[in-house]
């Protein structure tokens, strides 16, 4: 690992001056990833702002919009907190349920809500800086494009990365239309989270909108109308592996016919991808499992593989449909 | 000539290995100037590595590591940060380099060798301990993070010479073959069991909406400690040991020794 200086502070404005002037300083909260990173030599920051000790680490009530109160998780909570958290596991169960996919126990006692959003792919070429990776080092090029692509996109890609998002929770987050609220050196935003992660296009490089030094301080989840959900996760081996293919899926149902779904994809491009045809074809219609399979394969139609990863679409298929069915079951 | 090209920080044991291990052409890359953290780098590639070591007699030299004093500024260290952690119940003050994790910190400065380092990158759990009682992987903790915090590991289980139940039912299940994920399973399942009181869920729980503590099944246990893994499959009796403690009730113990080994066939 590269030599850093290591600095923490307790106040959100003095860490996001610290980092929002100097440009190869970082923030550090759970460590799970940057550290990792570091080790690899992939990441080379100069310095380490712990922001572990601020004060925004706390679940609370958001304020209603239109009826139905919402949950706000700070950034600095961990993994863990966030899907035990009451108000969580009761009106955001499938955010629960996509957290406690991720990682490990141990991990997800590190890892918090803001580090998340801003994990890096686990493209083997962008660990691996001994090969061209668009990602890492701008302009040398993509070398899982025609290498070994079996875990990336078949979404959204590029010809400069076709390397994916690898968060569970991100994917529910999608799904439920949370928004990033941030904090940077000009002041503070609040960026919808279909537009927090970026496709790969020619700056495969920036993983997300997010400008250097701004920091993220909390995650707003509004409150919503779904009753039924659940986080399918399909991977290589039953547990503490990164998805193949996942779906978080959410319904609002009255009787037998579906109000309106919501369906969001892991694994499958380089931020959590909505299937908005899926979800377009299904309001209005009848709970059948004919509706979920022909939904699932609208969706997958748009799809485009690689050399490795054509098993990803009848996979995305079933998951679709099971994730469903299963919603439907909760 | 190499007098004044060796880093004078090497001590005179890495010093005198280095003679002798150099070669003539090599006086190039000494001329450069030796840092200490690049001492082993060079024995490696200067000739045969850990054997070398062990041909010059020097094998001492690895055990070097443990400083007589933790506090005092190591040689090589880059960003000083200075800290104190309660590691064990013990307040420990500690003087390191900003890259250090807490794995290295336990076992190279502290001598507490229970926490292994398996991967080094969180993908395994031989370096999980507890930290204010949460379990997480040391080798993915910067020391430097853990000022005032309070680290429990393998070596702090047991109380006034007793094995912690745990411990206990490992040893009465055999949940173990070579041990070397052992410690950190222990650790990982010591908090497991007490997040199953506290009722927090995983991913196999049926119901997020009910409340209360978690009865853990085999497939909870199996998918609670999968961030443990174990090279040498024991799994089977570390479910079993966990098992048993959770239900609180003696199971049979699952093994015994052969009284007597009848070679004579
Ligand atoms: C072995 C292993 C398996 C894993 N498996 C999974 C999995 O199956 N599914 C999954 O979803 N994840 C998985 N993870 C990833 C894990 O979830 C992430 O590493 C974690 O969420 C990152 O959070 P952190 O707090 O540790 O971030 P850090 O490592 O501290 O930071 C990550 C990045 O985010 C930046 N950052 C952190 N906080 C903020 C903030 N508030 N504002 C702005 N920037 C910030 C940092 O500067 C850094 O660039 C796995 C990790 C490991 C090591
Ligand atoms: S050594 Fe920490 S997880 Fe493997
Ligand atoms: S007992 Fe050998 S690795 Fe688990």
């Amino acid at each position: 690992m590269r030599p850093f200086k290591y600095s923490k502070t307790s106040e959100a404005s003095k860490a996001v001056s610290i980092v929002s002037g100097s440009p190869k300083a970082q923030f550090l909260a759970g460590g799970t990833n940057i550290l990792d990173l570091m080790k690899e030599d992939v990441e080379r920051p100069d310095q380490l702002v712990d922001i572990t000790r601020l004060q925004i680490n706390q679940v609370t009530t958001l304020a209603s919009v239109g009826g139905k109160a919402g949950v706000k998780l700070g950034a600095l909570g961990k993994n863990t907190e966030a899907a035990n958290h009451p108000l969580v596991r009761q009106q955001f169960p499938v955010l629960s349920q996509a957290i406690l996919a991720g990682a490990s126990a141990q991990i997800r006692n590190m890892a918090t809500n803001g580090g998340n959003l801003n994990q890096r792919t686990r493209c083997p070429y962008f660990y691996e800086v001994s090969m061209p990776c668009n990602k890492r080092e701008p302009g040398s090029g993509c070398s899982a494009l025609k290498g070994i692509n079996r875990m990336h996109a078949i979404f959204g890609w590029s010809e400069n990365c076709v390397a994916v998002h690898p968060s569970d929770m991100c994917v529910a987050l999608a799904a439920l239309d949370a928004k990033v609220e941030v904090q940077g050196a000009k002041g503070k935003r609040s960026i919808d989270f279909k537009d927090y992660h970026r496709l790969p296009g020619d700056q495969p490089e920036k993983d997300n909108t997010l400008e250097h030094g701004e920091l993220i301080t909390a995650i707003d989840l509004p409150g919503n109308s779904f009753n039924k959900s659940y986080y399918l996760k399909i991977r290589d081996r039953a547990s503490y592996a990164f998805a193949l293919v996942s779906v978080a899926a959410l319904l609002e149902t009255n009787g037998s016919t579906i109000r309106r779904a919501s369906i969001a994809l892991g694994g499958v491009a380089h931020k959590p991808w909505r299937a908005y045809e899926a979800e377009k074809f299904l309001a209005g219609k009848s709970a059948t499992a004919e509706n979920f399979r022909q939904a699932a394969e609208l969706e997958m139609k748009q799809a485009k593989t690689l050399a490795h990863n054509e098993f990803k679409i009848e996979l995305g298929v079933r998951a679709i449909v099971q994730a469903l069915n299963q919603a439907l079951e909760s | 000539m190499r007098e004044e090209t060796i880093d004078p920080e090497l001590t005179a044991d890495e010093r005198r290995l280095l003679e002798d291990l150099l070669h003539d052409e090599n006086d190039d890359f000494s001329a450069a100037g030796l840092q200490r953290r690049n001492f082993l780098k060079q024995v490696m590639a200067a000739g045969g590595g850990v054997l070398a070591l062990q041909l010059a007699g020097e094998n001492n030299l690895l055990a070097q590591a443990v400083p007589a004093s933790p506090s005092a500024v190591p040689p090589g260290t880059i960003n000083t940060v200075k800290l104190s952690l309660k590691v064990n119940g013990v307040v420990r003050s500690l003087t390191l380099d900003s890259r250090m994790t807490l794995l290295d910190a336990l076992r190279e400065k502290l001598a507490l060798t229970g926490a292994k380092k398996g991967c080094d990158h969180g993908q395994c759990g031989a370096c999980t301990v507890l930290v204010d009682g949460q379990r997480v992987l040391s080798c993915l903790t910067l020391a430097a993070g853990c000022e005032a915090k309070s680290v429990t590991t393998i070596e702090g289980l047991a109380k006034s010479g007793k094995l912690h139940p745990v411990q206990a039912s490992f040893l009465k299940n055999d949940g173990f073959q070579c041990g070397y994920c052992t410690p950190g399973q222990i650790c990982s399942a010591v908090a497991l069991l007490k997040e199953a009181k506290n009722g927090e869920a995983s991913y196999v729980t049926k119901d997020l909406r009910t409340k209360g503590p978690v009865q853990l099944s085999p497939e909870e246990i199996r998918e609670r400690m999968s961030g443990n893994i174990c090279r040498c499959g024991a799994y089977p009796n570390i479910v079993a040991a966990i098992r048993e403690v959770h239900e609180g009730k003696d199971a049979a113990q699952a093994w015994s020794f052969v009284e007597q080994t009848n070679h004579s066939s």
